[in-house]
């Protein structure tokens, strides 16, 4: 029963299905141009079940899925704010407010204390639907507080990386963030506390150059896009096209950037083993 | 001598001032007043100009041409110098150098991004947008100078890290993230210092600190302001607006708490005494060497990490809301 029972409820459901796609309407996926209805999607934890492309989900999506809708959220009170007044075509402050509205959520990362099968793992999980996933001020103290929660409690930690890199809007605190979560990440490593960074499509930008290329696991979805600098950036430098499968999940493994790819339909039993192997005492 | 845009009121000035030596030099006229009057004038125009720079110009004057960059600076501030190269797993990045030096009889390990000073040495150092075997290279670097207990410095100026296709095979983010997570940790002082331009990750891969300063006519962001102008305008026509709302210049970076000093430059920026400069730079180094020395290993990590624990700004709702 468990995360898509809370999927079908359409509260925790990914916002471009929870507005545009009751369970009836048919969605065709972006790889193999098959048309599944969102229902089919759902029981397939949107993997296109023709072509097993993985359609890329919300954090929530993710903690109903790893930890069977059972979670309590965590620091769920932070929330951005355009301390710069920063103006580009718009005011970062409205496209806060049309993010938040647009998703129903706060920010592009929400934190879940949850188990799997009795093992506790507190997972900090990115939203691309807000601002593209954006790394701010939120997104860094969002992480350093569940660091500091997992030192506390000793439990492993997990980030799910889906991003387009540092918020633009909130300039050198975005970049600090990067420092400051991968300075709280060694507080992590020195203690022995596990962390565990999963890559999903896209991870890009001052969040790969950070904490998602920490892990003491690193591992992706499949045919996820990673990387330092986007593809487009990359090819407008060299002025040539680039290779096939590039930047890609299946590339990295090969470069030895990545421990693993892993089937979402798999991911919670991979997740159980590993908090088996690394079995910390439970924090309750 | 180059002249930026804003700079131009000083070049008439300095053209006459030239002729009028020149004068001088061929007959027997006194016309030590006249030179007199024009140093005086080229003074206070300076001093008008270089108080009143906006974010695009001070992103300009990091970028002079003339403007030293880390070498230079190394050389003058180290008795003794021995550049090391090489990461040991891949090869020897050209746009970030280091090595080992002495700076008033103390040892350190000093690094820094480097640029070229003509066309070809430019491509040559390709442009101080490091791969990520300079940033591999920086951290052998400073893990050798935590196991000989040797201060680092670090000098930063660079237009980003190198977005290629080879840099992206060998890892260019797990090499800065790496950076990041081994400097938040090391043993000894990390003293940083923006010489020129610090943009984006590619400028924090070796800027993680317990003391980050900033030279005056400097800058420090997420990204530049031509590249924000083209992702947040569309167009490359606005980076004049995207440095403004970045707010990247020295001071601001200093009201927000993200930089811990800022270090004047000599009237009219580096480039116009770079030995001022590099006299300026090597006294406070020596001085924020001294006081980094006194605290103890496990204080000075503490420190460190609380100090980036701090950085961030946002709202804390109240329950209900
Ligand atoms: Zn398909």
């Amino acid at each position: 029963m468990g995360w898509f029972n809370r999927l079908k409820d359409g509260i925790q459901t990914a916002t471009k299905f929870k507005k545009e796609a009751p369970d009836g309407l048919w969605h065709k996926c972006p790889k193999c141009a098959a048309t599944h209805t969102v229902k089919e999607l759902k029981e397939n934890v949107f993997i296109c079940p023709k072509c097993d492309y993985h359609i890329r989900i919300g954090s929530h999506d993710y903690f109903d899925i790893i930890f069977e809708g059972k979670y309590t959220e965590l620091f769920s009170n932070l929330v951005s704010k355009d301390f710069l007044d920063f103006k580009d075509l718009k005011q970062y402050k409205d496209r806060l407010e049309a993010s938040k509205k647009k998703t129903g959520l706060k920010d592009s990362m929400s934190v879940a204390h949850g188990k799997i099968n009795k093992k506790s793992l507190v997972i900090a999980a990115m939203d691309f639907s807000f601002i593209g996933g954006s790394m701010g001020s939120v997104v860094g103290e969002k992480i350093t507080r569940s660091i500091n929660y997992c030192r506390e409690h000793r439990i492993p930690f997990m980030i799910i990386s889906k991003s387009g890199g540092a918020r633009m809007m909130e300039s050198a605190f975005s970049l600090m963030q990067m420092a400051k979560t991968s300075a709280k990440l060694s507080q992590l490593a020195k203690e022995g506390i596990p962390y565990f960074s999963f890559l999903t499509d896209p991870t890009t930008g001052g969040v790969t150059a950070s904490y998602a290329m920490l892990g003491d696991i690193n591992f992706a979805e499949p045919e996820a896009l990673i990387g330092f600098a986007g593809p487009r950036v990359i090819k407008e430098t060299i002025k040539r096209d680039l290779p096939e499968g590039f930047q890609r999940s299946e590339f990295l493994l090969d470069q030895g950037f990545l421990d693993f790819i892993v089937d979402r339909r798999n991911l919670r039993e991979r997740l159980d083993d590993l908090l088996t192997i690394f079995s910390l005492s439970d924090a309750d | 001598m180059v002249f930026l845009e804003f700079e131009k009121p000083l070049e008439k000035l300095t053209e006459q001032l030239q002729k009028i030596i020149q004068i001088s030099e061929e007959g027997d006229i006194d016309v030590s007043d006249k030179i007199q009057e024009l140093e005086n004038k080229i003074k206070s125009k300076k001093k008008e100009i270089y108080t009143n720079l906006n974010g695009w110009q001070k992103v300009q004057l990091s970028r002079h041409p003339e403007r030293p960059y880390t070498l230079y600076y190394i050389n003058q501030i180290c008795k003794k110098f021995v550049e090391l190269h090489g990461d040991r797993k891949f090869g020897d990045d050209k746009a970030i150098v280091g090595g080992i030096g002495t700076i008033n009889g103390q040892s350190v390990v000093i690094m820094g991004h480097q640029k070229g000073l003509n066309t070809k040495l430019r491509q040559y150092r390709n442009f101080g947008m490091a791969n990520p075997e300079g940033y591999r290279k920086a951290l052998r670097l400073m893990k050798m100078a935590e196991r000989f207990n040797y201060p680092v410095i670090c000098l930063i100026d660079t237009p980003g890290a190198y977005p290629g296709i080879e840099a992206e095979e060998r890892g260019q983010a797990e090499a800065i993230a790496r950076n990041l997570m081994e400097m938040a940790q090391l043993k000894v002082p990390i003293l940083c210092y923006i010489i020129g331009e610090g943009a984006s990750g590619g400028a924090l891969g070796i800027g993680l600190g317990d003391k980050v300063c900033m030279l005056e006519y400097t800058w420090y962001s997420v990204i530049s302001p031509e590249s924000c102008s083209s992702i947040l305008w569309r167009s490359w026509d606005h980076k004049e607006e995207a440095a403004e709302a970045l707010k990247l210049t020295s001071e601001h970076m200093l009201e927000f708490g993200l930089i811990d000093e800022i270090v004047k430059e000599p009237l009219g920026g580096a480039h116009n005494d770079p030995e001022k400069m590099s006299k300026v730079l090597k006294a406070h180094i020596k001085k924020e060497i001294t006081a980094l020395k006194q605290i103890p290993t496990d204080e000075l990590i503490d420190k460190r990490i609380a100090k980036y624990e701090k950085m961030g700004q946002f709202d804390l709702l109240v329950e209900g809301e």
